[in-house]
C-alpha cells in the first residue's frame, strides 16, 4: 500500500508537470495552429533562470517573478520574430521553424548560463513527509497545488474575462473572430506569452525535484505533445487529464514493470491510444467537409 | 514524355558530374569524409521525400530506420557472425518488414496524429537502441566491423566517398523514375487530395503503406552506409533529434524535389562544419538559419529558387 501511494504521489507531481507544458501546447495551437516544439524551452528557462537569479543574490521568489516575466518575453518574441512572419506556411514548416527556435533557445541558454545540472532548493524545506507510509516531499505539494492554481486561473480567464472569451472565439474560428472585430494577432502574442507564463511556472516548481539544465526541455516538449494528443488535441482539460494520466503510467510502469523502460510507457500508450482511438481521448470525431 | 525523359538524364548526369569533379577541388581528406556524410544524408532525405513530398505523409521518427540499418551492420557481424554486405540486406529487409506492419495502423493517422504517432515509433525504437547495452553497447554506441566485398576491404574516407556517391546516384536514378511511373502517381494524387485519389480509384492505405516501406528502405541503406564509414555507430544516430534533421533538410531543400533533398542535405551537413569555428555559437546559428530559411523560403531552396529563376527568364 505504501509502495503504491508512492507511486501515485511521484506519477501525480511528474504529471502535474506534464499537464502544464501540455497546457501550454494547446493554448498556442487553439489560437494559432501552431504546434510549438519550443514549449519545453519555457521549463528550462522557467528553471534556468530561477537558479542563476537566486545564485546572483535575487530572494527565491522575486527569482520566479523574474523567470516568469523572462519567459514571456522570449514567448513574445518567438511569436513576433519567427511565427508570425511564417503566417500561412504548411503545418511541417511552422513545425520546423518552433525546432529551430528551440535549438536556438537551447544554444543560447548553453552560452549566456552553463551545460551543469542545477538544482533549487525546496520552497518549504527538504524533510520528506510521512503519508500512511509513502515518504513525500513537500515540494510535490507545490507542483500539485501550482498546477491546480493555473488551470482554475487559465479557466475563470477563459469563461468569466472578455479578453479570455477572445482567446476561444479565436480557437473556434479565427476568421469570424476577426469579423466580430477581435485582433486575432493580439491574441495570438498573448497566447504565446501566456503558454511561456504556464512554462515557466512548470519548470520553477519542479526544478527542486528534477533538477535543471540548458537541455531538460527536449524530452519535456515531446511528453507534453503526447500527452496533449492523448487527451485530444485543442482541448484544455483534455491535455490537463493526459498529463496526469502519462505521469502516472510512468511512475507505476517504472515501479512495477521495469524502470529502466520508464520514458517508453508514454509513447507506446500514445500509439496504442491512436490506433484505438486516431483522435485521442477525449477528442470528438471529426467529419471533414470535402 | 522524351522532355521530361531528358530531364532526368540531364538530372542524374550533372549529379555524377559535381560527384566526379568536386575531388579535383578537395584539398584533403576531411572534405571526402563531409562530402561523404552530405551524400549518405542526401540518400536518406530522397526516401524521407518520396513519403513528405510525394505521398503527403510526415514522419517524425525516420531516424529509427536510419538506426536499425546502422545497428544491423554493426550487430550481425559482431554478435551473429553474419557477413556485413548480409548485414546490410538484413538491415533494410529489417525496415521494410517492421515500415509494412507498423504502416498500416499509423498511416490511419492524419496531419498532427500522425507526426506524434511516427514520433512516438521513433523515440521507442531509440529507446530500445540506447537501452539493450548487452547487443548495442547502449548509449556508448558500438564499433562496426569493416565492409569486405569479395575480398575487397572497403575503407578510407576516399573509397567511401565514391562508394556513398554510387549509392546516391542509384537512389536518385530510383526516385526519380519513380516520379513517372503509376506508382508515383498515385503518390502524388494521395498528395493533392486523399478524397479525390480514393474517388478514382487509388488504394489510398495500399500506396501510403508503399511510400512509407520505400522510405524505411532508403533510411536502412543510408544508416548502414554510415556505420561501416565511421567504424561506430551510436544511438543519437537513431535519435529524435536526427529525425528532425531529415525532416529538415527535405523541408529544406524543397518536398517533392529530389534535387532539393541533396542541396538541403549539402546545406545541414556542411554547415555545422563550418560553424565549428564559431563552437560555442554553433547551435544558436543553427537555430538561426532553420528559422530564417524557413521564413523566406517556405517552399525550400530549390522550389524557391528555380521559381525565382523562371519569373528572371519570363521578364
Amino acid at each position: 500500500m505504501a509502495e503504491f501511494l508512492q507511486f501515485l504521489i511521484s506519477g501525480l507531481t511528474v504529471g502535474a508537470v506534464y499537464a502544464l507544458v501540455a497546457l501550454g501546447f494547446t493554448l498556442i495551437y487553439n489560437a494559432s495552429g501552431v504546434v510549438n516544439f519550443a514549449q519545453g524551452e519555457f521549463v528550462m528557462l522557467g528553471g534556468m533562470v530561477t537558479v542563476f537569479a537566486s545564485a546572483a543574490g535575487v530572494p527565491l521568489p522575486l527569482a520566479a517573478v523574474i523567470a516568469v516575466v523572462a519567459a514571456v518575453v522570449i514567448g513574445l518574441l518567438l511569436h513576433r520574430f519567427a511565427i508570425e512572419p511564417a503566417r500561412g506556411a504548411s503545418a511541417v514548416t511552422l513545425i520546423i521553424i518552433t525546432i529551430g527556435a528551440s535549438i536556438l533557445l537551447r544554444g543560447l541558454a548553453a552560452i549566456v548560463f552553463d551545460k551543469q545540472f542545477h538544482k533549487l532548493p525546496g520552497f518549504t524545506g527538504e524533510t520528506p513527509i510521512d503519508i500512511l507510509g509513502a515518504a513525500v516531499q513537500p515540494q510535490s505539494f507545490w507542483v500539485l497545488g501550482g498546477t491546480a492554481v493555473v488551470v482554475v486561473a487559465l479557466y475563470v480567464f477563459l469563461e468569466h474575462t472578455l479578453l479570455g472569451k477572445a482567446v476561444l472565439a479565436t480557437a473556434a474560428n479565427r476568421l469570424a473572430a476577426r469579423l466580430v472585430g477581435i485582433n486575432t494577432t493580439t491574441i495570438m502574442a498573448l497566447a504565446f506569452g501566456g503558454s511561456a507564463a504556464i512554462g515557466a511556472i512548470a519548470g520553477i516548481l519542479v526544478t527542486p525535484i528534477t533538477l535543471t539544465n540548458y537541455d531538460v526541455g527536449t524530452l519535456l516538449a515531446l511528453k507534453g505533445f503526447a500527452a496533449a494528443m492523448l487527451g485530444g488535441m485543442g482541448n484544455p482539460l483534455g491535455a490537463v487529464v493526459g498529463g496526469l494520466l502519462l505521469g502516472l503510467l510512468e511512475a507505476f510502469g517504472a515501479g512495477y514493470l521495469s524502470s529502466t523502460y520508464k520514458d517508453a510507457f508514454a509513447f507506446l500508450v500514445i500509439l496504442i491510444v491512436l490506433f484505438a482511438a486516431p483522435q485521442g481521448l477525449f477528442g470528438r470525431r471529426a467529419v471533414e467537409r470535402v | 514524355m522524351g522532355a521530361l525523359l531528358n530531364q532526368r538524364f540531364v538530372t542524374l548526369a550533372v549529379l555524377a558530374a559535381v560527384i566526379a569533379v568536386l575531388p579535383l577541388v578537395f584539398p584533403s581528406s576531411y572534405y571526402f569524409r563531409v562530402a561523404s556524410l552530405v551524400w549518405v544524408s542526401a540518400l536518406a532525405a530522397i526516401g524521407l521525400n518520396i513519403l513528405m513530398g510525394q505521398a503527403g505523409q510526415v514522419s517524425l521518427g525516420h531516424a529509427a530506420f536510419f538506426g536499425i540499418g546502422a545497428y544491423a551492420v554493426a550487430i550481425g557481424p559482431t554478435h551473429l557472425g553474419i557477413p556485413p554486405w548480409a548485414a546490410l540486406l538484413i538491415g533494410a529487409v529489417l525496415s521494410a518488414v517492421l515500415a509494412y506492419l507498423v504502416g498500416r495502423p499509423i498511416l490511419r493517422l492524419k496531419g498532427h496524429y500522425l507526426a506524434i504517432a511516427t514520433l512516438g515509433l521513433g523515440v521507442l525504437i531509440a529507446l530500445v537502441i540506447s537501452t539493450e547495452s548487452r547487443w548495442t553497447g547502449g548509449p556508448d554506441g558500438m564499433p562496426v566491423e569493416r565492409l569486405t566485398l569479395f575480398g575487397w576491404r572497403v575503407s578510407g574516407s576516399y573509397t567511401w566517398y565514391w562508394v556513398t556517391g554510387a549509392l546516391l546516384l542509384v537512389g536518385t536514378w530510383i526516385a526519380l523514375n519513380l516520379d513517372e511511373t503509376p506508382t508515383g502517381r498515385a503518390f502524388r494524387a494521395l498528395h493533392d487530395s486523399e478524397v479525390a485519389a480514393q474517388v478514382v480509384g487509388v488504394d489510398v492505405a495500399r500506396f501510403k503503406l508503399q511510400a512509407f516501406v520505400i522510405a524505411a528502405v532508403y533510411a536502412s541503406i543510408a544508416g548502414s552506409a554510415l556505420a561501416f564509414m565511421n567504424g561506430f555507430i551510436n544511438p543519437d544516430q537513431a535519435g529524435f533529434l536526427h529525425s528532425v534533421e531529415l525532416v529538415t533538410i527535405v523541408v529544406l531543400g524543397g518536398l517533392g524535389s529530389v534535387v532539393g533533398s541533396i542541396v538541403g542535405a549539402a546545406v545541414l551537413v556542411t554547415l555545422p562544419q563550418a560553424l565549428t569555428v564559431f563552437h560555442e555559437y554553433e547551435h544558436l546559428l543553427l537555430g538561426l538559419i532553420i528559422i530564417v530559411s524557413m521564413i523566406f523560403m517556405r517552399n525550400g531552396i530549390v522550389p524557391s529558387l528555380s521559381g525565382l529563376f523562371l519569373r528572371r527568364a519570363r521578364s
